[in-house]
């Protein structure tokens, strides 16, 4: 999926993410905060890599402020980013496919 | 993915605790506080500009959390709303165990949310019928048309009322003796009854009032509900409380039982026991008490599963 323009999903609340995704020219430029960065940065990490993999985003600009987010929730807040910036965020989403 | 048991369409459900969503603090570990069911919210809940966000949320939530015996329904959108047909699809996909029904006034609104349903478990190679419905009765429409909902589909597991909008249109509120709902309420069990599904009261959204909360549930209880529907996980326990049966009435279904297992082996169909006349009748009613007190932790014998 190509970003076309910002958005962002989630919320600043313990246990949730906000993931910010703007068009970028130039591979993933990934921006990660988290509460929990020296235990699980990596983990978390990967985790955004992977998703945005799976949506084939190649280029974008990515924040990530975590707070404390299991892994489903990180997948479920880049994924709504990135629909929403596309504008299909409302309906026929892959269920299972692309988002799983 | 979380592999879940094929939902039963009969089965203990006395607490139904409603979660947002959209919230990831609340829904990943709902399981631990012991309620029969939750009831993820995807409806009144979610904010209009968050049910995209609250689909996602839902679907991982579904595919990744084990909520091991606790049933997971989930309260879709109104009929009436452009997000219905998502939240089908979202539901199915991520297989829950029941959708419900806001807002449900009519046969064909279940007939509606059917259709879909099945669509939706062809789309994801579920098997068809595996997902269950239930309706929130929310208005006059909804309370007089109960019966036909309630027999809309065999998918039913059951109706709860809801409260909030009901009495808004019934100009009332609540009150200390439950008679500004007594007729619904009424209504709604009669209905479910006589199509064979199960029945839920309204939340008691006063968080303060304890008094009035121990009253309602203890009407519930009386009336014939087979459960609650919560808004706070403080509030589980006292229900299970007073829908456990007494310790007697535990001893005198396992007798009941026992004795016509006997008795209808030797080909006696009316038998007596403690001096009461027993037949077939009586059968559902004790197993019914005995699997309560199985769920309840009173009864660990083998008559029941």
């Amino acid at each position: 999926m190509e970003i076309l323009k910002p958005a962002m999903a989630g919320t600043l609340e313990s246990s949730d993410a906000q993931v910010t995704v703007e068009p970028g020219a130039s591979g993933i430029e990934l921006n990660l905060q988290s509460s929990v960065m020296n235990q699980y940065g990596r983990q978390i990490k990967a985790t955004v890599l992977e998703t945005l993999e799976r949506l084939e985003v190649s280029d974008a600009k990515v924040t990530v402020v975590d707070k404390g987010a299991l892994d489903c929730t990180l997948k479920a807040r880049v994924e709504c980013a990135v629909f929403r910036s596309c504008g299909k965020s409302e309906a026929n989403i892959p269920w299972g496919g692309a988002v799983r | 993915m979380i592999p879940r048991p094929k939902p039963e369409r009969f089965r203990l459900r006395r607490t139904m605790m409603f979660m947002n969503a959209q919230k990831p603090g609340l829904i990943k570990d709902a399981y631990i506080y012991g309620c029969d069911s939750i009831m993820l919210d995807l409806e009144d809940a979610v904010a209009e500009n968050q049910k995209d966000a609250a689909r996602f949320s839902l679907y991982h939530a579904l595919k990744t959390i084990d909520y091991g015996d606790t049933e997971v329904i989930v309260r879709i959108n109104g009929l009436d709303t452009p997000h219905w047909q998502e939240d089908i699809r979202v539901c199915v996909a991520g297989g829950a165990d029941g959708i419900r029904i806001a807002k449900c006034e009519s046969a064909q609104d279940v007939k509606t949310v059917e259709a879909a349903v099945e669509a939706a478990e062809k789309e994801f190679g579920v098997e068809v019928g595996r997902t269950l419905l239930m309706a929130a009765l929310e208005s006059p429409k909804g309370i007089l048309n109960a019966y036909e909902i309630c027999a809309a589909s065999d998918r039913m597991l059951g109706v709860a009322i809801s409260g909030g909008d009901f009495r808004k249109c019934m100009q009332t509120k609540p009150q200390p003796d439950g008679v500004d709902m007594l007729a619904a309420r009424g209504q709604m069990l009669i209905a479910a009854r006589a199509a064979g599904v199960q029945c839920f009261d309204t939340v008691f959204t006063d968080l303060d009032d304890n008094e009035g909360f121990e009253a309602e549930v203890r009407q519930n209880k009386a009336m014939g509900f087979d459960g609650k529907s919560l808004i706070n996980p403080k509030q589980i326990r006292f229900v299970h409380q007073v829908f456990a049966p007494t310790e007697k009435e535990v001893i005198q279904a396992e007798k009941i039982v026992r004795a016509y297992r006997e008795q209808s082996a030797a080909g006696v169909g009316v038998f007596t026991v403690d001096g009461k006349m027993i037949d077939i009748a009586f059968i559902p009613g004790a197993e019914r008490t005995l699997k309560l007190a199985k769920a309840c932790g009173m009864y660990e014998g083998d008559l029941v599963e």
